[in-house]
């Protein structure tokens, strides 16, 4: 497996993990140590959605959000979402009222059932010591079985709203298929209650897991929203200053085709990497959070200048419990729309998208031609974003690790990668555990 | 009396992988009772066999085998092999979600595994003529495994 890897030097160290365990989708990780120093870090990523980009020109604009939504079985709605509000730019049409807090709370579910299983199932075994959820199951019984039923509950908000849980098939641009009624969430509502129960004391729990002492001086790039916490709508700014329209992203950022990986690397033009997902939105929308978010924050010490990716595993809790009160209060004063959709006809014209998915911004953009066919289209995931800053941390962190042994610094490794929730998705191959270690 | 829950797994759009979904789909189609379609989403699957004493799992495989094989492995006591992988593209699949009921103690006593080899898994791909044999060989198992 080493054979396309130079010699071995001496006082090198290479670790090389083909497949990364518990990260949506496929990726693999290169990493070289020469007495003492970091020579070489590598992320690689088998990341589908450029032949997503090449699979939609000459298909109708109304086909976008089913076709994006493929994608990625674990964040299908913010394919969807993005997809939608770019194809309404393009129209020069906005959905408002009930569809526009229908479409939130399907984006709630996202976040709840996504951050769920990357709070309990992937990340906290981590910090616990656990090679997997499942051995850590054994010894955290109620944590496990708690964080299940939380999943699901945002699961739920997906069958209900969008026609079933993994890839919703009742999202349309223009807003739904076929709207709700106010009976359809009476379960739901009794399940959110809960869940802001569950919310709060998975806050509490992960807010004692123990964390490195690792921050960063990063700058953090999400929507922002002048009375809300971002999901759907927004400008796109950063604690570095930028505030711009989000037609204007390819003006500040752009993508770097790096040989070793097939996802696209994105920088922010003049500055170099960027950070999105929850820390970035937390850090600069924290006033936006609910007054409950923010108490339970403040009690468990964490705040807008959080910089410890470690900690990221609370901001998601945290923002489980936005999401769980959030989909509940846009329940409550929920009244079925007249129409499910808005006449959405969009053509001869270029459309902006921009959505929060669970793991940070989802950016695409269509160019329709006359007929309101699909001529190019440019898709730019969340993990693309994060992929700089995730392999600067672990250029950072290794030195201070390098004492472990091979599977210690591997394990560290894969722990600073988790922080990202990478979400290298629609894997056509399966997740399988292969590692192998040189050392000289 | 014992209660038997049929599970079929796997995702409709991806070439292979919708075996499982059409066993389970064949054999609502006969009348037989509690069987179910699912994506493989964790808690649903875990839900969905709650309370059972007897799990009929069928799923797609990839263990290099022809395409069409039906491998049969009785999961009630020992951990499912490589070759039942994560069926969508969940870092959690079928496997997980059954060694994790396994953890917490709510695994039915007796599981038996139907795997049917795939070979695609293409996006948009519909399932190759092999299969759609394996699938027939898997269902004729799952029927005999319920009368017994």
């Amino acid at each position: 497996m080493s054979n396309d890897l130079p010699p071995t030097p001496r006082n090198t160290r290479t670790i090389k993990v083909d497949y990364l365990a518990r990260v949506e989708g496929e990726g693999a990780m290169h990493l070289r140590v020469q007495d003492g120093r970091i020579e070489d870090v590598k992320l690689k990523i088998f990341e589908p959605p450029r032949f997503f980009e090449a699979f939609m020109r000459g298909r109708s604009f109304r086909e976008a959000p089913d076709i994006t939504a493929r994608i990625c079985g674990i964040c299908p709605v913010a394919y969807q979402m993005s997809a939608c509000h770019a194809m309404e730019d393009a129209a020069g049409v906005r959905v408002t009222g009930q569809l526009r807090e229908l479409r939130r709370l399907l984006y709630c579910g996202e976040w709840i059932e996504s951050h769920g299983l990357h709070v309990f199932m992937l990340h906290a075994p981590d910090f616990l010591g656990y090679p997997s959820a499942i051995e850590m199951a054994k010894d955290h019984r109620e944590v496990v079985e708690m964080g299940l039923k939380l999943k699901k509950v945002g699961n739920d908000i997906g069958n209900v709203l969008g026609g079933r849980e993994v890839h919703p098939v009742n999202v349309k641009v223009g807003g739904f298929f076929k709207a709700p009624l106010k009976r359809d969430f009476a379960k739901l509502e009794e399940d959110l209650k809960w869940a802001v129960e569950a919310a709060e004391k998975t806050i509490r729990w992960t807010a004692e897991l123990p964390f490195p002492d690792f921050e960063e001086d990063y700058e953090f790039v999400c929507l922002s929203h002048p009375d809300e916490y971002p999901m759907n709508e927004g400008r796109l700014v950063s604690n570095r200053g930028l505030d711009i329209a989000i037609s204007e992203y390819e003006e500040h950022f752009e993508e770097e085709h790096v040989p070793y990986t097939n996802a696209l690397q994105s920088i922010h033009k003049g500055h170099g990497a960027y950070f999105v997902g929850p820390m970035a939105r937390l850090a600069l929308n924290f006033d936006k959070l609910t007054p409950r978010c923010r108490a339970l924050a403040a009690e468990v010490g964490l705040d807008a200048g959080c910089r410890n990716p470690f900690r990221s595993i609370i901001v998601r809790s945290v923002e489980i419990l936005y999401a769980c009160e959030e989909a509940l209060r846009i329940l409550d004063s929920y009244e079925p729309p007249e129409a499910s959709s808005i006449e959405v006809n969009a053509n001869g014209a270029t459309g902006f998208g921009c959505t929060e998915a669970p793991r940070g911004l989802l950016y695409h953009r269509y160019r329709l031609d006359e007929r309101g066919d699909i001529q190019e289209a440019k898709i730019v995931p969340p993990t693309s974003q994060n992929q700089k800053t995730i392999e600067n941390d672990l250029r950072r962190l290794v030195p201070d690790f390098l004492h472990l042994d091979d599977d210690g610094l591997q394990w560290q490794c894969e722990q600073a990668i988790r922080n990202y929730d990478p979400c290298i998705s629609c894997a056509t191959h399966f997740l399988k555990i292969h590692r192998e270690t040189v050392s000289a | 009396m014992t209660r038997a829950v049929v599970i079929g797994v796997g995702n409709a759009l991806r070439g292979d992988d919708a075996a499982g979904l059409l066993v389970a789909r064949g054999l609502s189609g006969r009348g037989i009772e509690n069987v179910h379609e699912s994506s493989g989403e964790t808690a649903s699957l875990m839900e969905l066999w709650e309370g059972a004493d007897v799990l009929l799992l069928a799923d797609a495989a990839q263990s290099g085998a022809e395409p069409g094989t039906v491998l049969r492995f009785d999961g009630s006591e020992t951990p499912l092999p490589e070759a039942f992988p994560p069926c969508s593209t969940h870092a959690f699949g079928l496997a997980e979600a059954v060694e994790l009921a396994r953890s917490l103690g709510t695994l039915p006593p007796r599981v038996i595994v139907f795997g049917i080899e795939g070979r695609s898994f293409d996006h948009g791909a519909s399932p190759g003529p092999e299969i759609v044999a394996g699938v027939a060989e898997a269902s004729r198992l799952i029927e005999e495994e319920l009368k017994r």
